[in-house]
Formats: structure tokens, sequence, C-alpha cells
């Protein structure tokens, strides 16, 4: 039996979990950072409008 | 203690309890560990990938187990992090429930996910191990069960969490079930030795030296250090979202990406 699969199966399911979970606090990053431009965005508009 | 000794210890101690102070604090919080972050993703990737190299290239294949032995260079490291991991976080609840800081409590929820992370790539890895040393992907070994029901606490411990919309209630309870879930460790730690297990005993230990050859112990050794740091730049960027993300209506968050978007 060949034992090359089993130890490319490991590390690719390794570097896939491990990947995720390092990027995926960046994607989040990225959106709330999106979301607070636009908060500013309406807050300025809003502020501009009752002057 | 004479006078001169006392006036020199003042000062120091009044440092460390200012430093502990400042680091209850957001802003200077988010930034202080912003330094940190880039230094420990490369010290990450120098690491694993010398690991990777002495372990899949330089070390021998084992006399018994022959190539898939150089699966143990990922398994291991990530079944110790998925350990020690779960420690650091209870202990961080522990701290969160006590005095209730809020950022020990945030440290506390966000390695649950890496935790996690570690623990499936254990399992995973463990499995395609087994296969060919075994004869199976998997059995209900007492070592295998107890590490399965870790990643059942830990995904419990993610989903009480993100369940009440008070994050600091949800801390709370999630840091209360984290404590709880703690009574799994001794038992994954000694289910080899309290029960006759398919899975082996530990060929390492702190004080007992190690019966690994050098040659295969070295590389283990540098992608266990090499996690440490995966999870200290993990942590820190994942706490320092989750801070943005509770203060989004605060003045501190808007100046903070003011100055970096210049």
């Amino acid at each position: 039996m060949s034992h090359t699969p089993f130890i490319i199966g490991a590390y690719s399911i390794g570097a896939i979990v491990l990947l995720w979970c390092a990027f995926a606090p960046l994607l989040r990053k990225k959106s709330i950072t999106r979301d607070i431009r636009r908060l500013v965005q309406v807050e300025e508009r809003s502020r501009d409008t009752n002057t | 203690m004479n006078v001169e000794t006392a006036k020199t210890n003042k000062p120091r101690k009044n440092a460390f309890v200012m430093f502990i102070h400042k680091m209850g604090s957001p802003p200077w919080f988010y930034n202080f560990t912003g330094k940190f972050i880039p230094w420990f993703w490369a010290i990450f990737i120098v690491l694993t990938v010398w690991g990777l190299y002495l372990g899949l290239v330089k070390a021998p294949a084992d006399y018994l187990q022959g190539e898939s032995f150089r699966i143990l260079y990922i398994h291991v490291p990530a079944a110790w992090m998925s350990l020690l991991i779960y420690i650091s976080m209870a202990i961080m609840a522990f701290i969160a429930l006590v005095w209730r800081i809020r950022i020990v409590e945030i440290l506390a929820m966000t390695s649950a996910p890496i935790g996690a992370a570690f623990t499936i790539v254990t399992l995973a890895a463990g499995s395609l191990w087994g296969r060919p040393t075994w004869g199976t992907y998997w059995v209900w070994d007492a070592r295998l069960t107890s590490e399965l029901v870790l990643l059942f606490i830990y995904l419990g411990i993610i989903g009480l969490y993100n369940a009440i919309d008070e994050p600091r209630k949800a801390a709370r309870a999630a840091c209360l079930l984290a404590l709880v879930g703690a009574v799994n460790l001794p038992i994954i730690h000694y289910s080899v030795k309290w029960w006759n297990t398919l899975h082996q005993g530990s060929s390492i230990s702190l004080m007992g030296g190690s019966s690994i050859d050098t040659s295969m112990l070295w590389p283990l050794l540098i992608m266990a250090v090499a996690t440490k740091f995966y999870y200290g730049a993990n942590l820190l960027t994942r706490a320092r979202v989750k801070l943005l993300e509770q203060d989004i209506r605060k003045a501190w968050v808007r100046e903070v990406l003011k100055e970096k978007n210049g």
C-alpha cells in the first residue's frame, strides 16, 4: 500500500483548515471596515440635512 | 526590606500594573498587539517551512510505520495545540468570570475557533495515519473518542457565544461552559493509561525525555513551536477584529481606521 495519498491528504486538510482559520478574520475585518465607512457616510449625510 | 529597596521596587510594580491597565483599554490593546502580528506570522512561516523540510525530506522513514509516520509532523503538533488552546481558554474564561475583563472575555472566545480548527486537523490527520498503520480510519477508542468530544465542546462554546445577542452575557455563558468542559482534558491526556486503547502512549514527555530518534524529533519540536506562533498571530487578529465589531459605534474605532487609511 502506497502511503503517499494519505500523507498528501493529511497535509492538504491541515493546510485548508488552518488557512481558512487564518483568513476568516481578515474577511470579517474587511466587511466591518465597509460597515463603519457606510455608517460614517450616513451620519455625515444626516448631519448635512439637519444643518 | 529597607527603605532603599522599597523605593526601587515601587516604580517597577507600578509599571506592571500600568501595563495590565493599559491592556484593558481597547484602543491601546488594538494598537499594541497589531505590532506583533506580522512578526508572529513571519516566525510561523519560517519555522513551518524548516520543520516540514526536515520532517518530509530529511528525516528517514520509520522502520515499522514506513513513510506514513510523516503524518505525525502535523497530527502531533495539532493535537498538542488542541489541548493547549483549551487550557489557555479555560484560564482566560476563569479570569473573565472572576474579574469581568472584556478583553480577556474576547481572547477566551476567539480561542475557541482556533482550538476547533486544530482539533479537526488532529482528527483528520490521525484518521489518515490510522488507515495504513492500524488498517482502519476510525475506532471508538478512548483517546479518539475523547478528542472528538473536545471538538464538540469547542463547537458548543462557539455556538453558545453566537446564540446570545448581548456579547458580554454571551461571553459569560460560554466561559462557564468552557470551564465545565475542562473536565475532558485529563480524560484525553490519561485515556491511553486508564484504558487499554489502540492509540499508542506518549513517545515524548516533559520530564521523561523522548524515545524518538533526534533526526525525527527535531522536526516535530520545530513544528510544535511554529503552531504556537500561529495561535498567537491568529488569536490577536481575531481579538482585534472582535473589538472593532463590538465597538463599531465608538470614536476610537473611527480614529484607528482614519489613521490607517491616512
